[in-house]
């Protein structure tokens, strides 16, 4: 583990290229970032603050912020930004990072839960099958969620990349541990 | 564009099929009243989520993207999708993939532990920049039977089909002309509003995190379109979709006020428009209801 700001090149970089995310080291605190956000608009989120914290190497500070996990991704930051600094992409690293060490929230491990189930952050049900015949469609799109073969294949990719162990995954129970006996739902 | 290139590979994702098949049948009908095919990708999965999945690990989001894209490369097609989480998954892991020959290289060793490799021999393509581009405004207007002259559109482009602009490249984020132009083919208007740039609030594992602040978000943009004049809201993302049409459930449910603003896929409005009914198009079985200055 280096600082932070290397812990993002390197992580980041393997994705993006290192060059990249180096961007973050252009950035010079204008703010325009943080004026354009529409998550600021309603939240804590100060895109501009995150980066400074980032570049001083304030980890734990960062990593314990709830409003790291509220930007939408929207790159309206990304595309404004005068020197370039690839914001969301610096973000989603920042998040991967949190999430290494621990920070997610349980609704954010269910996705990957739902993922590992069927292949889809969004199942279907009986009730959407029923959706599916009114407009005159298969009841069931032939996708991982009917053909347990193929959604083996992404279950592969969550094991071999250790995706399961982050978000804590029960491979008997197919849900995330000790959910059962809380939950008290299958 | 060739003759082989006039059947695409259609990319479902999750919401489209599991949540509102309407935007699936309908699309899937204009297309093929021009002459475009869809074939289903069997075993395709999640795309998966780039704000969501790009957020939590991208070294596990980019090998199942990789995957979807190898379905389309086996079939020999072009992908079509109906969603701006899949465009942008999908589009964003092909040029990652397509541009770092090692990325590739290790996403491949994941891959061929179940016999798949990605190859760069297909392409992301967006619905309804096919219906623009491919299909074309004046073959579209030719099809035009209930003209929507009296209808203000508030036109919502969601994020990911315009940004990052680098990657695809529809030129400027800041003006978008895509959705006004399949807009004023059906006779409608387009008036600008206030927050009409702005995100819906879903993405980026936002609407799961703290759904309360995601809707007031999007509260924010309707009444904005609201205020504008605006009749209802089109738009090109199956995730905006949710948000927008679902969510005013949920806002009824967190703010006790509900607005019942239509929702509607830009093909949906298409479709009405072309004089296919509410039902084939699902607008009958949503959350948001349809008035009759939309239906005639």
């Amino acid at each position: 583990m280096g600082t932070l700001y290397e812990d993002i090149v390197a992580h980041g970089g393997e994705v993006f290229g290192e060059e990249h995310m180096e961007t973050l080291r252009e950035c010079v605190q204008c703010g325009k970032c943080t004026g354009s956000c529409p998550s600021g608009r309603n939240t804590a989120l100060r895109t501009r603050k995150l980066f400074q914290m980032a570049l001083v190497d304030l980890r734990e500070e960062i990593f314990n912020a709830p409003e790291l996990w509220f930007c939408s991704t929207c790159y309206t930051c990304y595309e404004r930004c005068p020197k370039g600094v690839k914001t969301t992409d610096i973000i989603r690293t920042i998040r991967n990072l949190a999430a290494k060490e621990g920070h997610m929230s349980v609704p954010h491990r269910m996705i990957g839960v739902y993922v590992l189930k069927t292949g889809h952050a969004v199942p279907i049900g009986a009730d959407q099958m029923k959706l599916r015949e009114a407009v005159g469609l298969e009841s069931q799109p032939p996708t991982t969620q009917k053909y347990k073969e193929q959604l083996e294949q992404v279950q592969t990719i969550f094991r071999t990349t250790g995706y399961d162990a982050m978000i804590d995954f029960d491979w008997d129970a197919m849900n995330l541990k000790g959910m059962e006996k809380k939950g008290g739902k299958k | 564009m060739t003759e082989e290139s006039k059947t695409y590979a259609y990319f479902l994702g999750c919401i489209t099929p599991n949540r509102y098949p309407g935007i699936e049948a309908g699309t899937k009908k204009i297309l093929k009243e021009f002459g475009i095919e869809t074939k289903e990708m069997m075993g395709a999965s999640c795309c998966p989520a780039p704000g969501v999945f790009g957020s939590f690990d991208m070294h596990t989001w980019l090998p199942v993207a990789a995957r979807n894209l190898t379905i389309a490369e086996e079939m020999d097609l072009e992908i079509v999708v109906t969603c701006n989480g899949c465009y942008g998954s999908l589009q964003e892991a092909d040029h990652l993939l397509k541009e770092h020959p090692k990325l590739r290289e290790k996403t491949n060793e994941i891959l061929g532990k179940f016999g798949r490799e990605f190859k760069g021999t297909t392409e992301v393509h967006h619905s309804i920049v096919v219906l623009h581009d491919v299909i074309g405004l004046d073959r579209l207007k030719e099809q035009i039977k209930k003209p929507m002259n009296d209808v203000n559109v508030a036109v919502h482009y969601g994020c990911h089909f315009l940004k990052p602009r680098e990657v695809r490249g529809h030129g400027s984020s800041e003006t978008p002309y895509i959705l006004e132009d399949l807009m004023k083919v059906t006779g409608a208007k387009t008036p600008e509003y206030k927050d009409k740039l702005m995100c819906c609030g879903a993405g980026g594992g936002n609407r799961t995190a703290d759904s309360v602040q995601s809707l007031e978000w999007m509260r924010q943009k309707l009444v904005s379109a609201i205020e504008a004049g605006c009749d209802c809201m089109v738009h090109p993302c199956a995730f905006c979709h949710l948000q927008l049409d679902r969510g005013q459930a949920e806002m009824e449910k967190a703010f006790g006020v509900f607005f019942n603003f239509p929702i509607l896929f830009a093909t949906q409005f298409l479709g009405l428009a072309m004089g296919l009914s509410q039902k084939e198009l699902g607008l009958d079985n949503q959350t948001t209801t349809m008035p009759d200055k939309i239906l005639k």
